[in-house]
């Protein structure tokens, strides 16, 4: 164990963690309120993020931006705010031709629950492979002009920089997630997003329109998906096809981590899920990142499968 | 145009108009894959629905026959298959890139041996395993170190300790998962996948990124390396453990143990309310899963005779699965079938060798629409005969245990 490299590294690790523990957050949102509300793993979560990713791409295109080319004041908020706005599209489209094209039928036929995981997976993979097979860059990693100079260093700790794009990426995401709180305890939509993911039998019968609170559902999980594409995108400046799977996987891991259907934990566990993977790189070595979260996914689930803040609905063990 | 756009590709990016080509190939190719698997599911209706109707409980076409002939068909068309590299030089069967007889030994014979074990988790138990490489790549390893990483064991003493390994593997992975509900059990039966990969590629005594190579083959009985003798033989090696297998999977239908998988798969609530100790049962589906897992990868690892860790990710685990899907949940002969189609198809119709994964992701999304028992069901009649046959089983069951009451079978 490299103790004296986990130290060397601990502000940098930190930092780092932090800002990718808030994009797992993003994305945890997505599959814990699906999870919440239908019991289903939406396993192509981590394709609706993936297709964000080149929403947020498609909007510098279309601005003609082909180069770097730094922005400032109004004309890179104006710039900014349209590639959120397309991640956010391309998401949510994504997310809503899943629920019509897999899901939906598979309801009205009253699948078993088997089935809609193998259809899950077979969507994922297919949207995943698409881009592969179809892109222009086919499975080659996609570059970014810069738009924003996000890794200019704000201040420093210890041996760790804070850039603008740490920032950035942590404060966006308790944003959204303000934004998603509020929706989900103020709002009328949000008290049936909550009624339907107690008891549907009981909500349709007090009126609660089910299919509009589902497709509400993967609107919502579509929206923070694509919020954190936005932020992937200002994060690492570039994407590609296969960016979705590991990132929904850990994304997973962290909606478990901290309890499924569970807002505050989808946070808490994404933020946790970061540091504990960069300390754990430090300590083992860079080459174990990825076994470490995956070691946290089994231990979480063998361990304490309603996570650390407990299940808000529904329940891990058979 | 298409230069232009290659330059500011180079420079930029993806956009909205390479978005746009993006969709105009898929949908292009959707059109001819479509057609394709329209083609498949109406054969199938067809076949349903054209059938001659035969009342419940009469004989059908080959159970109607005299045991003799039965036989005597079985014994010919287990002759017939092993006899298959034959026909391999066949204009409608040859395969293009790869010879007949190689894919057969190196594809189409690991495949199916994978579907049937994978068929025994998911299929038989009902247990959702996403990560069934493990067991694949476990076997391959093991085969892997003990001829050539760092032993020089012949393939044939290898190959049961692979075996072996595999099931060791599986007990240990099941036992602490296997209380789980089946969409968690799926996730962490992938993050063992991934684990198992990730240590592959990363542990200098595994041979690293760089696998392991030069692996002993099976014994080649004096026929010349590489020779299409050697394949022939190597060919009835791997079908006879497949019927092997195949033996052994119907001796398990009709044993307590597979009648405790179909009254779990069913319902499992009510199997454990009647007694059955489920998690009992369902490591044993585990377990000799592996087990076939591991067997296959030996296999494989023993024709292929290089092994990389990039060649047992997470698409394997879930080609594995569209495998058995598309063959059948719960048919052994469906997984054969099944096997067979993932192993061949994407040889013999070359075009589609890119975007494979493409097809098998939406063959995966198709079937479970409009055919989600699979080509090969299960039993005919659809859900209604699968919960009347949970309930027989349940029945059965409960009469075998000691003490139990029988309360009521479940509606």
């Amino acid at each position: 164990m490299h103790f004296k490299v986990f130290l060397d590294t601990f502000w940098p690790n930190t930092i780092d963690g932090l800002s990718l523990g808030a994009i797992y957050a993003l994305i945890a949102l997505g599959y814990t309120l699906v999870y919440g509300v239908l019991r289903l793993i939406n396993f192509a979560n981590s394709e609706v993020f993936m297709i964000g990713t080149f929403g947020a791409s498609s909007a510098l295109w279309l601005l003609g931006i082909r180069t770097e080319s730094i922005k400032t004041g109004p004309a890179l908020i104006g710039v900014l705010v349209l590639m959120f706005v397309f991640s956010l599209l391309f998401s949510i489209a994504t997310a809503l031709a899943l629920e019509f094209v897999a899901y939906r039928p598979l309801r009205r036929r009253n699948a078993p629950r088997l089935v809609f995981l193998i259809t899950a997976i077979g969507a994922s993979l297919a949207i995943s492979e698409s881009v592969g097979a179809f892109g222009s860059k086919k499975r080659d990693t996609y570059a970014f002009p810069r738009v924003w100079n996000t890794r200019a260093k704000i201040f420093s700790i210890g041996a760790g920089d804070v850039q603008v794009r740490n920032l950035v990426t942590v404060v966006g995401a308790i944003l959204m997630m303000i934004a998603l709180y509020a929706f989900v305890n103020k709002t009328r939509l949000g008290r049936g997003m909550r009624a339907v993911a107690q008891d549907s039998e009981t909500a349709r019968i007090l009126g609660v329109n089910v299919n509009q609170v589902i497709l509400l559902t993967f609107l919502i999980g579509g929206i923070m998906a694509g919020g954190a594409a936005f932020l992937y995108f200002l994060y690492y400046e570039s994407t590609r096809y296969s960016v979705g799977f590991l990132l929904g996987v850990k994304s997973f891991t962290a909606a478990v981590l901290g309890g499924i259907g569970n807002i505050t934990g989808a946070l808490l566990g994404g933020l946790l899920l970061g540091l504990v993977e960069n300390y754990g790189s430090a300590l083992l070595g860079g080459k174990w990142k990825d076994v470490v979260a995956f070691a946290v996914l089994v231990l979480v689930l063998m361990v304490r499968p309603s996570g650390l803040l407990g299940e808000k609905l529904g329940r891990a063990r058979a | 145009m298409n230069q232009s756009l290659g330059l500011l590709g180079a420079v930029s990016g993806h956009g909205v108009s390479s978005m746009f080509k993006l969709v105009v190939n898929f949908a292009k190719f959707i059109g001819g894959a479509g057609l394709g698997a329209a083609a498949a599911v109406a054969l199938s209706v067809a076949w349903k629905k054209f059938s001659p109707q035969r009342a419940a409980g009469a004989p059908g076409l080959l159970s109607g026959q005299p045991k003799a002939v039965r036989s005597a068909i079985a014994v010919a068309a287990i002759a017939a298959v092993y006899l298959l590299p034959m026909w391999s030089g066949l204009p409608l069967i040859r395969t293009k890139e790869v010879d007949f007889l190689t894919l057969l030994c190196s594809s189409v014979v690991p495949f199916v041996l994978i579907a049937l074990g994978l068929n025994v988790v998911v299929g038989m138990a009902g247990l959702l395993d996403l990560g069934y490489v493990g067991f694949y790549a476990t076997g391959a390893y093991t085969v892997g170190v003990l001829t050539s990483k760092h032993a020089t064991w012949p393939w044939l003493a290898a190959f049961p300790i692979g075996v072996i390994v595999s099931l060791l593997i599986g007990v240990l992975l099941g036992a602490p998962t296997l209380r789980l509900r089946g969409d968690y059990l799926a996730i962490v039966t992938l993050g063992f996948g991934e684990i198992i990969r990730l240590s592959a590629q990363n542990f200098d005594y595994l041979g690293a990124s760089e696998g392991v190579s030069a692996i002993k083959r099976p014994p080649s009985l004096g026929f010349e390396p590489y020779s299409e003798s050697l394949n022939k033989w190597y060919w009835v090696i791997g079908l006879t453990l497949i019927l092997i297998v195949l033996f052994f999977l119907s001796r398990l239908e009709n044993s307590r143990v597979g009648r405790a998988w179909t009254a779990i798969r069913e319902d499992e609530d009510a199997a454990e309310l009647m007694g059955v100790p489920t998690f009992k049962y369902k490591l044993w589906a585990f377990a000799i899963g592996a087990a076939i897992g591991g067997l296959s990868g030996a296999f494989y690892a023993g024709q292929l005779t290089t092994i990389y860790p990039t060649g047992f990710d997470i698409n394997k685990s879930i080609l594995f699965l569209a495998a058995v899907v598309l063959g059948g949940l719960g048919n052994k002969w469906g997984a054969v079938l099944g096997g067979f189609a993932v192993a061949y198809l994407p040889e013999r119709f070359r075009f589609i060798d890119d975007k494979r994964f493409v097809v098998f992701g939406l063959v995966l999304i198709i079937m479970m629409i409009f055919r989600p028992q699979g080509l090969l069901p299960r039993r005919a009649g659809g859900k209604s005969a699968d919960r009347d046959a949970g309930n027989r089983a349940l029945k059965k069951l409960s009469e075998q245990l000691p003490g139990a009451k029988l309360i009521g079978g479940s509606k």
